[in-house]
């Protein structure tokens, strides 16, 4: 059973990627590729008081959901979305366990309200006003893959345009050492149910037990491996090339998802 | 919806949580968890740390699961799900779990016991395995051995409730013929702690819709249904879930829209999808948390929606509340009270605000149940309905 949409929109940040056209230009070979600590811009989109308060995940999510939405020429109020995390706003995880560990246990109350999973993507709808559906999941190094799949089902049983925002920051100590995710790294698609003048690629994806796909580069498979939406590059390298492809992306356990990727030009 | 099942502080499977609420039980006592010293009332399973795990999955091993595994083994559920994947093929079972917490107790106790030198955590922590919103989604999936797609899903106290709109598009969309779906959150300091630190937890018992409420008592819970593919045969006791509505508030992270305008697109997206007409629904499990502010918004909504004279309760008030796993508790609630043409009365309310203007029931009502709307909304304002009912 294989699941159809089109790609309209594409963003990308991560260590060493400024955005997706730099992305792009690293995964088909054009540039180098040099690692250097993600970046991530304020979120121009939120009132000044909540760009303060918000973790690394949120500035992450906003960044890359904006230069999806942007690319595709989509306005993001009417967009039903799905966000899908390995773990949040580790910092802020870590702030919280700590405080929780002293005797006075005294904690922030902004600090729980942006502890809940779904902090970005109520970040997201506070910034752009967006009010359709709005999932967040979590599979561990799944969490791309798995966000991909609820994605296109939403796409093809719902037939709604649908943002994907997949996410992941680091830990401070002493998580880190239990989680290593190295630095940030966010990748967001708008997917569509029809083809659109705007459309860049045709995505087929399906179950499948093959083999996952990995990249030659050392340190972008070392990114791939290491962060959970990474696992989104083999997909990436592929929304890059000229002329598509196939590819296999990690999910759970044996399984993994096969996606098939046709350029609409 | 042919099998559910549900554990709470009312009770340890369906008919426990029926006989409760039609005694009018309450489960909430006075806080004495772990080492927690706040003055309010929470809704704690008995015999949670007795629920042993199996030995090949001693690394799941945290309050979370344990909840997870007395709920599995309430109901013959456990044995459902296996008659299920015999069925349709373990394949094409998937898992869709909502937690909001997860085992993050399992962290903060770590972080007592950090190396005074290093600072690192206990070499026996396992993150993965219980910190990690996906761990009890994974547990589940293979403590029942299933092998189709898996996830969980985080959108705070309305995690549980979208469980049931993700496993509906992937039956649909023919990845899956069947699904585990559920909520399972247990108590833990953070949240304890972080709704004290809003203000949004109550000294007392919790009182929905109650002119003097202030704020919600904390409780915890795992709830489970397996929902497939319409099969031939139809059990006459069956209870479908007949519509799902979803919406984001846009407006503030922790607390709910002054109008609820998001809550009423998600009550008005079910009836779309359920194809109902607002009066065709007999009864609406609120979320009813017993804040002043989402009381507030909530009987607004719903006023705007379905008028002043549907009868309306929450049963928080009984269960506390349960957060990541509400939905799903609640929608067990819901389908009892298709199954049983049951309406609970809210406990613990004694007077109800007269600025509320939502029919709150405070009395059990026994009359005929078609149609029931369950309401569960989130922190971030994300919102989700779902509409349950029987065959036709």
């Amino acid at each position: 059973m294989s699941l159809s949409a089109y790609i309209n929109g594409i963003g990308v940040l991560g260590p060493g990627l400024a955005d997706w056209p730099r992305t792009a230009a690293v995964l088909c070979g054009r540039h180098l590729y040099r690692p250097a600590p993600t970046v991530l811009p304020m979120p121009t989109i939120l009132a000044p008081a909540e760009r303060r308060r918000v973790g690394r995940v949120v500035k992450l999510a906003l960044c890359v959901g904006l230069e999806a939405t942007a690319q595709a020429g989509e306005n993001p109020v009417g967009l039903a979305s799905v966000f899908s995390s390995s773990g949040g706003d580790g910092q802020n995880c870590h702030e919280l366990c700590h405080a929780l560990s002293l005797a006075g246990r005294e904690i922030s109350p902004t600090r729980f309200a942006n502890s809940v999973h779904n902090a970005a993507a109520g970040y997201w709808s506070i910034g752009t006003g967006a009010v359709a559906e709005s999932n967040v999941l979590c599979a561990f190094d799944a969490s791309f893959t798995a966000g991909l799949l609820e994605a296109l089902t939403q796409v093809v049983v719902d037939q709604v345009p649908v943002l994907l925002v997949a996410y992941d920051s680091e830990y401070p100590q002493p998580l880190h050492a239990k989680r290593p995710i190295p630095d940030a790294f966010g990748v967001a698609l708008v997917l569509t149910p029809s083809r659109r003048e705007s459309s860049l690629v045709r995505i087929d994806a399906e179950l499948s037990s093959s083999v996952a796909d990995r990249l030659e580069h050392p340190a972008l498979e070392e990114l791939r491996s290491t962060c959970p939406a990474a696992r989104s590059l083999p997909l990436l390298r592929l929304l890059a090339a000229p002329a598509g492809g196939r590819a296999a992306l990690d999910y759970l356990d044996a399984s993994r998802v096969q996606v098939q990727v046709e350029p609409c030009a | 919806m042919q099998k559910f099942t549900a554990t709470s502080c009312i009770g340890k499977g369906a008919a426990q949580t029926f006989q409760s609420l039609t005694e009018g039980r309450s489960g909430l006592t006075h806080c004495d968890f772990e080492t927690v010293d706040i003055n309010t009332h929470i809704g704690e399973v008995p015999g949670v740390d007795a629920a042993a795990l199996p030995d090949d999955l001693r690394r799941f091993d945290c309050r979370n699961n344990r909840l997870a595994e007395l709920a599995l083994q309430q109901d013959d559920f456990y044995e459902a799900v296996q008659r299920t994947a015999a069925r349709w093929g373990r394949r094409r079972v998937g898992v869709f779990m909502g937690t909001s917490t997860a085992g993050i107790l399992q962290t903060e106790l770590a972080y007592r016991e950090r190396d005074p030198v290093s600072g690192a955590l206990p070499v026996s922590f396992e993150y993965r395995s219980t910190h990690n919103s996906f761990s009890v989604a994974d547990y589940l999936r293979q403590r029942c051995r299933l092998e189709g797609p898996a996830v969980a899903v985080s959108c705070a106290c309305a995690s549980s409730a979208k469980v049931f709109a993700s496993a509906r598009r992937m039956i649909e969309a023919g990845l899956i013929d069947a699904a585990l779906v559920g909520g399972v959150d247990s108590l833990c300091l953070t949240t304890l702690y972080g709704f004290h630190s809003l203000q949004l937890s109550s000294p007392t018992p919790c009182r929905p819709f109650d002119v003097a409420r202030d704020g919600i008592s904390v409780g915890e819970a795992a709830a489970f249904a397996l929902i497939e593919r319409l099969p031939d045969g139809i059990d006459s006791n069956s209870v479908f879930l007949l519509g799902i509505g979803e919406s984001s508030d846009a407006y503030h992270m922790s607390a709910p829209h002054p109008e609820g305008l998001g809550a009423r697109r998600a009550m008005q997206a079910a009836l779309v999808s359920a194809g109902l007409e607002p009066g065709a629904i007999d009864y609406i499990n609120l979320h009813g948390t017993g804040t002043p502010s989402n009381d507030r918004s909530e009987s607004r909504a719903v006023v705007s929606v379905f008028g002043p004279t549907i009868p309306c309760s929450s049963t928080k008030g009984a269960t506390g509340h349960t957060l990541g796993a509400a939905g799903a508790l609640e929608a067990v609630i819901s389908a009892l009270c298709v199954q049983h043409d049951f309406m609970p009365g809210g406990v613990h309310t004694n007077e109800i605000d007269p600025t509320l203007m939502a029919h709150y029931i405070r009395e059990n009502r026994r009359a005929p149940v078609a149609h029931v709307l369950s309401n569960s909304f989130g922190f971030g304002g994300t919102n989700c309905s779902l509409i349950f009912g029987r065959a036709g």
